[in-house]
């Protein structure tokens, strides 16, 4: 257990170790924000990003529930939760699919966060309206590699792993989207 | 490059999530006092998820439930009373997770006013199982929120308490404090009899029901089974329902 903990100075998986409930309230409170973020610029819709989000972090617990200590100490949290989030994203992407699509139309591309001040909004909105429309236009691996690379600020590694890719792999999706992003807001 | 306007956008399109969404995945635990010692008591913003007594709480929440557990910094609205009472008054209970075999069992068994006991043989009738008696028994053996929904009500034909999930002699404990009377229950069901009726008003009981208590000894009548009562000329009470009761 010396071993162990000697070799693991993350916060995150310190908790961990020390306690599963407690560790997951500090992972949570890590990765909120960067699973969060991701899963609503994937989706386009902020009940989605709820929903993936929670199911991300549910996925999360119920695994480390069964993990040895040692598996735990040698865990990249945030690869692993940013690998789990893909899962649940593609999944639901899935179903979906099969699904009849709903009013498309009417359905806003984000709603309005309840929590968000007015002003915050605002000027998000200005900007983030449009792109985070455009966005919704890219093929999903050239979304998924700029909004892990630009918007939650990924390395190139790190999301070779998360969407087990080659790195020259992830950095021609990432090329070819912000193109495609160019291309779609000049054309506007 | 950090002045591409197109980075910078996508830079600012990172958002935090509402303040309510951990209570969407992780549950709320609290310790509280209840008439059998303390509880545990674990909620989720579904509602009551799972009383337990005793040892062993998080173990046992893990394994059943597969949710991160936090602290709560109070009991929620409405709990204390509802665990004193066994009066819900809105207290909302969180059932996902079980079977519809296990929510039907529970439903029939809220049904049972304090003070009265019904059998086994009851419930599963009830929900219309008749022969899955000991699947009935089961199913509240794994009631997630004891207390809360009255699984102590529900005993044996036989005059004995029968099982418990916090034990036979908390369940004999419950009921007593309820006003059940356990020595005459198995007194009557020593001498075979298991409904009481009253030539007064032709109606049939089980002997705990409210309806049974005010019967006064000259006018009551004890029978073993409905069939007898009703062949002699007693119809079942519509509070207490014993028609649905089948021999076991």
């Amino acid at each position: 257990m010396n071993v162990v903990e000697t070799d693991c100075p993350d916060p995150v998986r310190k908790a961990l170790l020390d306690d599963l409930d407690e560790g997951f309230a500090e992972l949570y409170g890590a990765y909120r924000g960067l699973v969060f973020s991701t899963a609503l610029r994937l989706s386009g819709r902020w009940a989605d990003a709820e929903d993936y989000t929670a199911e991300a972090f549910l996925r999360a617990y119920r695994a480390l529930a069964g993990y040895s200590p040692e598996r735990i100490a040698g865990l990249q949290p945030r690869a692993w939760l940013m690998t789990i989030l893909m899962n649940v994203w593609r999944n639901c992407a899935r179903a979906k699919s099969r699904r009849p699509p709903t009013d498309l139309v009417e359905e806003p591309v984000e709603e309005a966060d309840p929590g968000e001040g007015v002003e915050a909004a605002a000027v998000r909105r200005e900007i983030g309206d449009e792109l985070a429309a455009l966005l919704g236009q890219l093929p999903d691996e050239q979304r998924a590699a700029v909004v892990l690379r630009h918007v939650v600020d990924l390395p190139v590694s790190e999301i070779a792993t998360v969407l087990k890719i080659p790195q020259g792999t992830v950095k021609s999706h990432v090329s070819r989207g912000l193109r495609r992003l160019r291309a779609l807001g000049g054309a506007r | 490059m950090t002045q591409d306007p197109l980075l910078t956008g996508l830079a600012a399109l990172a958002a935090e999530p509402p303040e309510s969404l951990l209570d969407r995945i992780a549950a709320r635990w609290v310790r509280v006092p209840a008439p059998i010692g303390e509880l545990t008591v674990a909620y989720t913003d579904h509602g009551i998820a799972y009383v337990h007594a005793g040892d062993g709480f998080t173990q046992a929440f893990r394994e059943r439930f597969g949710r991160p557990l936090l602290p709560a910094a109070r009991p929620p609205a409405g709990l204390l009373p509802a665990l004193r009472t066994g009066r819900l008054s809105g207290l909302r209970l969180d059932l996902r997770g079980l079977s519809d075999f296990q929510r039907a069992v529970l439903e029939a068994t809220r049904a049972i006013p304090r003070g009265e006991v019904r059998p086994y043989s009851w419930i599963a009738a009830r929900i219309g199982s008749p022969r899955a008696v000991r699947a009935v028994g089961t199913a509240l053996g794994r009631n997630p929120v004891p207390l809360l929904i009255p699984c102590h009500r529900v005993t044996r034909s036989d005059g004995a308490v029968g099982d418990y999930v916090f034990g036979t002699t908390a369940k004999e404990r419950l009921l007593l404090a309820e006003g059940v009377d356990l020595d005459r229950l198995r007194g009557l069901a020593g001498e075979r009899v298991f409904y009481l009726a009253s030539d007064t008003t032709g109606v049939v009981c089980f002997p705990t029901c409210h309806n049974a208590r005010r019967i006064t000894p000259a006018h009551r009548h004890g029978f073993r089974s409905v069939a007898q009562a009703r062949a002699a000329g007693y119809r079942p009470c519509r509070t207490c329902r014993p028609a649905e009761d089948v021999p076991a």
